[in-house]
């Protein structure tokens, strides 16, 4: 009946293949949900398997997988084994899906103290566990809260408070049904404060993303016709001459990638292959990685000549990019303009002269404005990054969709607050507090009851 | 030794006690200091509540007392938060103060192995740790294996009005000395708490032209799952609202100095209660509050006697007078007894064994007031455990402990001795966690066996208890082996209900998942009739089945954790890990198990992992 625990095993940042390390008895179970390949539930124990971590339909990581039944394992529980290529963002991501799919985040020693717990190893090891784990005792408490700082935690605390309020509120209809000053909590009441919370949660979830942003990098992909000034605009920004750069339309096939840093975040630039259309199969191939990349992309720079006429294939390449965040690269200005701007977005665009080297300031400081970057890089956002909150958040949004669905099916609000309980306990578990009198002090401070 | 078991006190704690007592065959001697004033209801007439009222059913199905008296002793019934979930609706009566004590004192007469005796009890007899009876104030001693004190109030009790404080119980009574001096010497932590009670008018003094009448159920219903009605649904007697106003506030603002809480006395010590502040607090507290609901409740058909809930005070006399008469419909009233704040000594609840046993001295057990608690439901319910272990220990029996899953009963208690206390404790839904398991309709269902265990259930009952579980499986067997097809008829019939048509064939059982379908409206598919007891059960089931197996998973875990059982000699010095507040912690409480551990303030779950590896380590 224990919980299913899982963590990054190996070192991070250095090593060519990481290993995420599950136990548990519902490591195959949650494993499965985020796993395409031969079905876990059916394979032979301690074998090896490959297959895709998908989440949803996307794919996340190629991965071998080790699947180790109880008890001949490690912990004497199932035990999974996910070696990942190690990129720590793949690896995060990878910790972030099984945690919002059930598991939770080990704590220190805690596969060693399984190991013990059920027979596995012996005392003079259990002796050095009991060491680690004294050694976070008197700061345990901390931790959680040190590690989600600023402005976000305050999100959640405030967020932690309105959940509060709903509940003590639940509870004083409970509690003193006559009481006429407390606010009756229906389910068409009910359904607006858990939008409320929906909407909040989203915009952490949000913000967490470009938070993300710091450590993984703004994934840039510069598109538009061929021989427009793409692969000279990469150069520029990187220094250094890193793709092809001809005269002849058609020569960037393969997509290059480089990294500046603006204001300290990481911009990785993909270069694509012009669009256009094409016979030449390898061409072909090229424009059709430039597509798929330009739709995983965080920001595009679309690069436009101020010397020809847009053509029905950049209209087209506008549609496609409409919900992106994009810049659009007016190139060429040295050049007459031949481009009707009423064709174009109305916001961002940067008019820039790449071969003269005008205009690479100006994008730089867009990018900066379109991502927040100042603010970002001012503000405190390591718990942004923490694959261990994202996944608790994405828990918190199943758990409002099932308060959803239940107020739709006119299930009694003092039952969905078995749901609403259980967000505010997971949003206590980010930022490190779960006290249930904190609820009965809510109760009394909130209203005035009495005999 | 004539008596076996003594218990000290005749309040709701010690009546249930001694009951249990007594019916499991214990030579049984009650000692309280006014045979007159048995089964009081000293302050609120009220039984039940929400949460309480659970309590109530939960003795009933334990083979308490409380619930079938009140059944015979009531002036109104109702079902409260009855358009809410299944899971916290909850009986409350308003029980009659004179017929309910007469009720009970003519109960605890015809107890065969029942004596009551007046006194009052001011030692206890001590021998190695372990009690062996009682020395009352003249100095007599009497001797017993067993001593279940449920003293309620009378510790040291303090009345106080405005700058006036004197030593006495509730009514004038006597209140117990030195008892608490003596608890002191023995070793016990004991605390001063605090409570109080609104002023009392008579009923032909009352302008009900200006209240809002509030009215009992009109159906039928009980506390006891005897379902024996001794009522008149029509005959039910009315309760009355009143608001206070800006003058009342006024009044109490100028005066408040005045109240024995806010400077009339200097010397209060004793902590009052969050959920039952005064009506000074109230209006400190929540200044911005333009009027306070108050209650006016009848105490009894047989004197004129209205409670005005809602306006407890320790203001003096003249000042109560004025509030009281600023309020519409009660200018002209006439107060028959003054509000007062009372003080009085408990001791702290941490020094219990979850059996009620006292860990200090053997076979000296606790429940009611004492133990820090408020209310009649919550002394009763301690008293009946108190009254069951006592008695299994003297059988050489394991106690009977409930777990917070099985009852409130079991969350009190578990707080209790757990978490202890800061303020008198009266139990609230949100206290349990389990909520949608520990219903009012399912008590039975959780508790008959323990009661039947113990010896306090018939087996006639018992036997008819069983019937219903038959029938319960029954009904659900029926539900899932009837299906409907996709007939014109059906889906005609679906249609003109407001349900969606079926297309494939689909059992009653999934068909009474659908929001809109109750189980009167698929009646008509089956060829018996269920009574509504056994329809309740099945359909609560089918209705809520996704949330009720949630809970259950969870007490599952709970209950893991709750096995994991902590050696009582167990030397926390000799762990040398574990934080120094957590090392106390563990010292004082004495949890017995992983899960109880868990739930002490100030024990990390780092500790627990340190203490599970060392008791690992023990066993090898």
């Amino acid at each position: 009946m224990n919980d299913t625990i899982a963590a990054i095993a190996t070192a991070q940042g250095v090593g060519a293949i990481g290993i995420i390390r599950v136990s548990g008895d519902k490591a195959i179970e949650i494993v499965s949900k985020i796993y395409r390949g031969k079905s876990l539930s059916v394979i032979k124990t301690h074998t090896i398997n490959y297959g895709k971590i998908m989440d949803k339909d996307e794919m996340i990581d190629e991965v071998l997988v080790s699947v180790m039944r109880a008890p001949k394992t490690f912990t004497r529980e199932d035990v999974i084994e996910i070696n990942s290529h190690g990129s720590i963002a793949s690896l995060n991501k990878i910790l972030e899906l099984l945690i919002s799919n059930g598991c939770r985040l080990a704590d220190p020693g805690e596969f060693t103290k399984r190991a013990f717990l059920n027979g596995r190893i012996d005392l003079t090891e259990a002796e050095g566990i009991m060491e680690l784990i004294e050694s976070k005792t008197e700061k345990s408490l901390k931790i959680a809260v040190n590690q989600v700082n600023g402005k976000v935690s305050q999100m959640i605390r405030n967020l932690r408070q309105l959940i509060k309020e709903i509940i003590a509120n639940i509870e004083v209809n409970i509690d003193y049904p006559e009481y006429e000053d407390a606010k009756v909590i229906t389910l068409n009441v009910l359904k607006e404060n858990i939008q409320e919370v929906e909407q909040k949660i989203r915009k952490i979830l949000d913000e967490s993303k470009t938070g993300q942003l710091i450590t993984t990098g703004i994934k840039t992909v510069i598109i538009g016709k061929p021989n427009v000034g793409k692969s000279s605009l990469l150069n520029n920004l990187l220094n250094e001459e890193k793709a092809i750069v001809t005269d002849i339309a058609g020569t960037t096939r393969d997509i290059v990638e480089g990294s500046i840093s603006i204001d300290g975040i990481l911009l990785n630039i993909i270069d694509t292959a012009g669009i256009r259309t094409t016979d030449n199969i390898v061409e072909k191939i090229g424009v059709e990685k430039s597509f798929q990349q330009m739709e995983k992309a965080d920001l595009v720079l679309l690069v436009i000549n101020n010397n020809e006429e847009l053509t029905s294939e950049d209209i087209k390449t506008l549609k496609q990019v409409e919900n992106k965040n994009l810049i659009t690269i007016i190139n060429k200005i040295d050049l007459p303009s031949k481009i009707d701007y009423n064709l174009l977005p109305k916001e961002n665009i940067i008019k820039m002269s790449v071969l003269n080297k005008e205009g690479i300031e100006e994008l730089k400081n867009k990018i900066i404005e379109l991502f927040n970057l100042e603010k970002l890089a001012t503000t405190d956002l390591t718990y942004l990054t923490s694959s261990r909150s994202i996944g608790i958040l994405n828990q918190v949004m199943q758990l409002i969709e099932s308060i959803k669905e239940g107020i739709i099916n006119d299930i009694p609000v003092d039952i969905l607050e078995i749901d609403i309980k259980n967000i505010w306990n997971l949003l206590g578990q980010i930022i490190g507090e779960t006290y249930e009198e904190e609820l009965i002090e809510q109760l009394f401070s909130q209203f005035c009851l009495g005999k | 030794m004539q008596y076996e078991i003594i218990v000290v006190g005749g309040g709701h704690a010690g009546i249930e006690a001694a009951l249990a007592a007594a019916r499991k065959n214990h030579h049984v001697l009650l000692v309280t200091s006014n045979i007159n004033n048995i089964a009081d209801m000293a302050c609120n007439p009220s039984i039940g509540g929400s949460a309480k009222g659970i309590i109530v059913r939960e003795i009933d199905a334990l083979g308490g007392q409380m619930a079938k008296t009140t059944d015979q002793a009531h002036l109104q019934i109702k079902m409260l938060n009855n358009k809410k979930g299944p899971a916290v609706k909850a009986l409350r009566a308003q029980a009659d103060k004179i017929i309910y004590p007469k009720i009970m004192k003519k109960v605890l007469d015809n107890e065969k192995n029942l004596v009551i005796k007046e006194g009052m009890v001011e030692d206890l007899i001590i021998e190695n740790s372990q009690v062996k009876g009682i020395v009352l104030e003249n100095g007599e001693k009497i001797f017993s294996k067993a001593v279940i004190l449920t003293t309620g109030t009378y510790l040291k009790a303090d009345i106080m009005v405005g700058n006036k404080r004197r030593r006495s119980g509730p009514h004038n009574e006597k209140p117990s000395m030195f008892l608490s001096e003596k608890l002191k010497e023995y070793g016990f932590n004991v605390i001063r708490l605090k409570t109080g009670t609104p002023p009392r008018i008579t009923k032909d003094s009352i302008d009900f032209n200006k209240t809002k009448v509030e009215l009992g159920d009109s159906e039928y219903l009980s506390f006891s799952f005897d379902n024996i009605y001794y009522y008149d649904i029509d005959k039910q007697v009315p309760c009355h609202l009143v608001y206070t106003n800006q003058t009342t506030h006024q009044i109490i603002r100028d005066n408040l100095n005045k109240s024995s809480m806010y400077g009339g006395l200097n010397d209060v010590t004793g902590v009052g209660p969050r959920y039952c502040p005064s009506i000074e607090d109230k209006v400190v507290r929540f200044s911005d509050k333009e009027r306070h609901q108050l209650f006016l409740e009848p105490e009894s058909r047989y004197y004129d006697d209205i409670y005005i809930q809602g306006l407890s005070t320790s203001m003096p006399h003249d000042v109560q007078d004025k509030i009281v008469h600023s309020i519409e419909g009660l200018e002209n009233a006439k107060i028959l007894k003054y509000a007062y704040a009372i003080e009085y000594d408990a001791i702290m609840p941490t020094q219990l064994k979850q059996s009620l046993e006292t860990k200090i001295i053997e076979n000296l057990y606790t429940a009611g007031q004492i133990n820090g608690t408020s209310g009649y439901e919550e002394a009763a319910c301690q008293g009946l455990i108190a009254g069951i272990n006592a008695s299994l220990k003297l059988e050489n029996k394991e106690p009977l402990i409930l777990k917070r899953s099985d009852a409130y009963i079991g969350v009190l208690i578990d707080d209790l001795v757990t978490k202890g206390i800061k303020d008198p404790y009266r139990l609230l839904t949100s206290r349990a966690e389990y909520r949608l398991l520990l219903r009012h309709d399912n008590a039975d269902i959780r508790l008959r066996k323990y009661g039947f265990e113990v010896g306090l259930v018939s087996s006639e009952t018992y036997k008819k208890f069983h019937q219903k579980l038959e029938e319960i499986e029954e009904l659900k067997k029926i539900l899932t082996s009837t299906k409907l097809t996709p007939t014109e008829e059906v889906n005609k019939y679906l249609l003109s209900i407001e349900s969606t048509p079926i297309k494939d064939g689909i059992n009653l059982y999934n068909l009474l998942k659908r929001p809109e379908i109750s189980y009167d409206k698929i009646e008509k598919y089956l060829t018996k009739k269920y009574d509504n007891e056994v329809v309740t059960q099945v359909v609560l089931n089918i209705k809520y089945e996704g949330y009720l197996i949630k809970e259950e998973k969870e007490v599952a875990k709970m209950i893991n954790l709750e096995t994991k059982k902590i050696p009582f000699d167990i030397d926390y010095d000799l762990i040398p890990n574990l934080a120094s507040e957590a090392r106390q912690k563990l010292k004082l409480i004495m949890p017995t198990s992983i899960g109880q551990a868990l739930r002490i303030s100030g024990v990390n779950p780092a500790d627990i992992s340190v203490l599970m590896i060392y008791l690992k380590k023990e066993q090898k």
